[in-house]
């Protein structure tokens, strides 16, 4: 019976998401136009040969208003054209489209193993003995301070150069996911149990607790099918900061580990000043924060029938 | 009655906490319930009820030492339960209801989920079943209308009273023996809590064995068959309920019998009560009168007059008007209770007075001057004559204060040592020690932040002090203190009241003039014994219905040939 108001709230939630979309790629233009310089200049990046400032011109429609090179700039990457890189004299969609998948892939990886052993740990030892918390959580500390990179060369040093087990780079197999994903995890994965132990031990102390152990439920039952919704309200808040997180993790963790990705090609881009390139990279991590808010907003009202009313 | 099965059979069980062995939260109680009666458990709170009543689940804390000399449940010993057992125990044999469904009720999961929960974990239903009949009725059984709509929502979608009788479905789907109701009418209003008790009158009815805990003696009064009354972790006294409120053997029951307000106590100290058998063993009560009062005054301090207020919702059908056309006038020096249920208006109509929402039509006046629909500036100099105490004077704290800097946010304009001196002076009026100057809220307990919350709010030298529910928080003595000192104080000091409660009973023993609020609307007014004594409006007769009879002698109706 409350089917349509719920479809109209997230109706109205994905309008703002692109009213949201709209402000980041606005910010990027006014960004490029206020850049000191030429725009054909910022454009071209450090390269020089004879027509290519005019060909840039051209292409980017210098010339005409300053609104009518919006209006286009707007229309271009709503139809998903993000111009050419004139360093690499490519489309950057064919650039970032070719490097997106080993990224995403070595973030999915490592966002679904964070959730995993945060969701095991918390659930093992929320309020549990004094011994287990206090294991758990320095551990947990331990790997949320770590950083990224050194995690990866610690990783590396035991299980590829020592065992041997994984290869030290490269992207060919699911084998040389393994431990780049593992290093991404564990900081995101520390965090987050924290976060969710935390929550759960908040809600062990609710009275419907009580009235579910008064049900008969055991400990493990109570924690799986009462507990868990309940602190996953904060873990989903995090989430946001989490994909963020994964994403810039990602492109240290292909710098460690040698693997193909995004961050390779924001490396270089930046280092060639290949600005169309580094645009379309800045816009699609705008992107991806915008759907991946969206998503959460509505995972609360599917969690958290309270949400629903009004 | 000695036919009958007995489910709970105990002796001597004591029970402390590990962080504090030395002394028991519950110390040498004896307990024994049988199939189809009622067994209560009255105390105030941290007098052990409530892990007595837990103990009987295994569910008193982890960390709970449990010795007794006997201690049968289902006829087993057990003492020597594991977990496995507890938990075959827990919602099979013994089902627990608790206080405030809206917290005790899973929110994220449906009523029906929840009700059929205890009974799909005991494997109860058929493999395919998905146990839809048996919510259904559940919930008819305990007077849900509607069960098939009302099992598809979620707490927060009930009414106070439907959800409490949706916690007591799903503590009896499982069909047991035993159910446990901790406290289970004590956020309900007056008329619902009636309705929840006969629910719980109709499972002794059909075989069950109930063990009632309550800090109320009167809620008790009316279902239990024996009556328990537990002080710091003992039994003091027990026995059969009606021979346990006519022949009280220990001063604590009579006190609690004593303390609570009743027609015979209005202009005396509910605390000053005490019990005195008199010759033929029948028991009478004394009280000390309290001071003599001013008499009111002809001027009016605050008067409002066709206060309308409506909400709008996103669809018109949602829409609902919280107040229709309500006037009031409250003179200088007078009490005017007002009563309502929860939804009734009254918290639309004590926001308005205080000028903190304005009305979508009529007026406010305070002491003369314009206060609805004026700029905040405006009414700025005229706040201190109007105050406020709060039912949870905990959270109008700031945390970090001291009960000094709580006092002295309405003594400001003083020099440090003028605020100072009238600190210390309502500290004592408000019968606090000059030490608890220095003390923090969460220090605390509930009685003396209710004293600090009345001196914060003489400290402005109000004509007029709106209460809302001031006492309905507190146990039953330390609410016939506060009761006191709100009276003493408002007679000597002269200070018109407005006090809302749902507690009829207690506005009957404060109020001169009483308002019954309902859907927004008055429906009844008048001298507070006119009202109770010939009701006009029938929902004013039902509400006066569902008051508790007076628990002692001396205030029934003439007594038995």
């Amino acid at each position: 019976m409350s089917a349509r108001p719920l479809l109209r709230r997230v109706a109205a939630r994905l309008a703002t998401s692109i009213l949201v979309a709209w402000g980041s790629v606005t910010t990027a233009f006014v960004a490029l136009h206020a850049l000191p310089g030429k725009i054909e200049d910022i454009l071209a990046g450090d390269l020089e040969y004879p027509g290519l400032r005019e060909a840039i011109a051209a292409e980017w429609g210098l010339d005409r208003s300053l609104p009518e090179q919006y209006v286009d700039f707007v229309a271009r990457i709503a139809s998903c054209d993000f111009g050419v890189s004139y360093v690499l004299r490519q489309p950057v969609v064919e650039i970032v489209g070719s490097q997106v998948w080993p990224t995403v892939q070595l973030a999915a990886a490592a966002g679904a193993l964070a959730l995993v052993l945060a969701v095991l740990a918390a659930t093992l030892t929320a309020g549990r003995g004094p011994l287990a918390r206090g294991v758990a959580s320095t551990v947990e500390l331990v790997c949320a301070s770590a950083p990224v990179f050194w995690i990866g060369i610690l990783l590396l040093m035991a299980f590829s150069f020592t065992l041997r087990w994984f290869p030290v780079s490269g992207a060919q197999n699911w084998k040389s996911l393994v431990l780049p994903a593992v290093a991404l995890a564990l900081p995101t994965a520390g965090l987050l149990a924290q976060v969710l132990r935390e929550a759960m031990e908040k809600t062990l102390e609710q009275p419907f607790i009580v009235t579910a152990r008064a049900r008969g439920l055991g400990e493990t039952l109570i924690r799986v099918r009462h507990v868990l919704r309940h602190a996953a309200l904060p873990a989903v808040t995090l989430g946001g900061w989490m994909i963020g997180g994964l994403l810039g993790g990602a492109v240290i963790t292909e710098k460690v580990f040698g693997r193909p990705g995004l961050g390779a090609v924001t490396l270089n881009a930046v280092l060639t000043h290949d600005v169309p390139v580094v645009l379309a990279v800045v816009l699609l991590a705008a992107f991806i924060h915008v759907a991946a808010s969206t998503l959460l907003d509505v995972v609360y009202l599917a969690i958290d029938p309270r949400l629903r009313a009004q | 009655m000695s036919a009958r099965e007995t489910l709970v059979e105990i002796e001597d069980l004591t029970v402390a906490f590990g962080a504090d062995p030395g002394t028991p939260a519950v110390q040498n109680v004896d307990l024994v319930v049988r199939a189809g009666e009622c067994v209560a458990l009255v105390g105030e709170s941290g007098s052990g009820k409530s892990v007595t009543a837990r103990s009987l689940l295994g569910l008193a804390g982890a960390d709970a030492q449990m010795t007794a000399r006997r201690f049968r449940i289902a006829g087993e010993d057990a003492l020597g339960f594991d977990e496995r057992r507890w938990r075959a125990i827990r919602g099979r044999f013994a089902g627990l209801v608790m206080q405030d469904a809206l917290t005790s009720l899973d929110p994220l999961r449906t009523i029906g989920r929840e009700v059929v929960e205890a009974a799909r974990h005991h494997r109860l239903l058929a493999p395919r079943d998905a146990g839809d009949g048996l919510v259904r009725e559940a919930l008819s059984r305990v007077g849900v209308p509607d069960p098939d709509r009302r099992a598809r929502q979620y707490a927060h979608q009930l009414s106070g009273g439907l959800r409490q009788r949706a916690l007591i479905a799903a503590a009896i789907a499982g069909g047991p023996r035993l159910v446990i109701a901790d406290e289970p009418t004590t956020a309900l209003d007056a008329a619902i809590q009636t309705q929840v008790v006969a629910v719980l009158r109709d499972l002794v009815a059909a075989g069950a064995g109930l063990l009632l805990i309550s800090h109320d003696l009167s809620v008790v009064a009316g279902v239990a068959d024996r009556v328990h009354v537990m002080r710091r972790g003992r039994v003091v006294d027990s026995g059969p309920t009606a021979e346990v409120l006519a022949r009280p053997r220990h001063g604590y029951t009579r006190e609690l019998i004593a303390a609570s307000p009743s027609k015979g106590s209005r202009g005396a100290r509910l605390s000053s009560a005490r019990i005195a058998p008199d010759a033929a063993g029948a028991i009478r009560i004394l009280r000390d009168p309290l001071p003599a009062r001013a008499p009111i005054g002809e001027a009016p301090v605050l008067e409002a007059s066709g206060l309308t207020k409506r909400y709008a919702a996103g669809n018109a059908a949602k829409a609902f008007t919280a107040l229709d056309d309500v006037s009031l006038t409250i003179r200088a020096g007078e009490v005017v209770g007002l009563v309502g249920e929860s939804g009734s208006g009254k918290s639309t109509l004590a926001k308005i007075a205080l000028g903190l929402l304005e009305p979508d039509a009529g007026n406010v006046r305070l002491l003369g001057r314009q206060w609805s629909v004026v700029a905040e500036r405006e009414r700025r100099a005229l706040r201190p004559k109007l105050q406020y105490i709060p039912q949870d004077p905990l959270s109008s704290f700031d945390p970090r204060y001291r009960v000094a800097d709580i006092i002295g946010e309405n003594l400001s304009g003083l020099s440090s040592q003028a605020r100072r001196d009238r600190t210390a002076a309502l500290l004592e009026q408000v019968g606090l020690d000059h030490a608890y100057k220095n003390r923090r809220p969460a220090t605390l307990s509930g009685g003396q932040r209710q004293r600090v919350a009345i001196a914060r709010a003489l400290a402005a030298e109000p004509a007029l002090i709106i209460c809302d529910e001031p006492v309905s928080a507190l146990d039953v003595r330390i609410q016939a203190q506060v009761v006191d000192l709100i009276a003493e104080l408002q007679s000597r000091l002269g200070t018109a009241l407005l006090f809302i409660s749902h507690d009829l009973a207690l506005v009957r023993h404060v109020a001169d003039r009483i308002l019954i609020l309902k859907d927004g609307r008055i429906v009844e007014q008048g001298e507070t014994d006119a009202v109770f004594d010939a009701p006009i409006h029938d929902y004013t007769r039902a509400l006066i219905g569902s008051i508790p009879p007076p628990l002692h002698a001396e205030d029934r109706a003439p007594a038995h040939p």
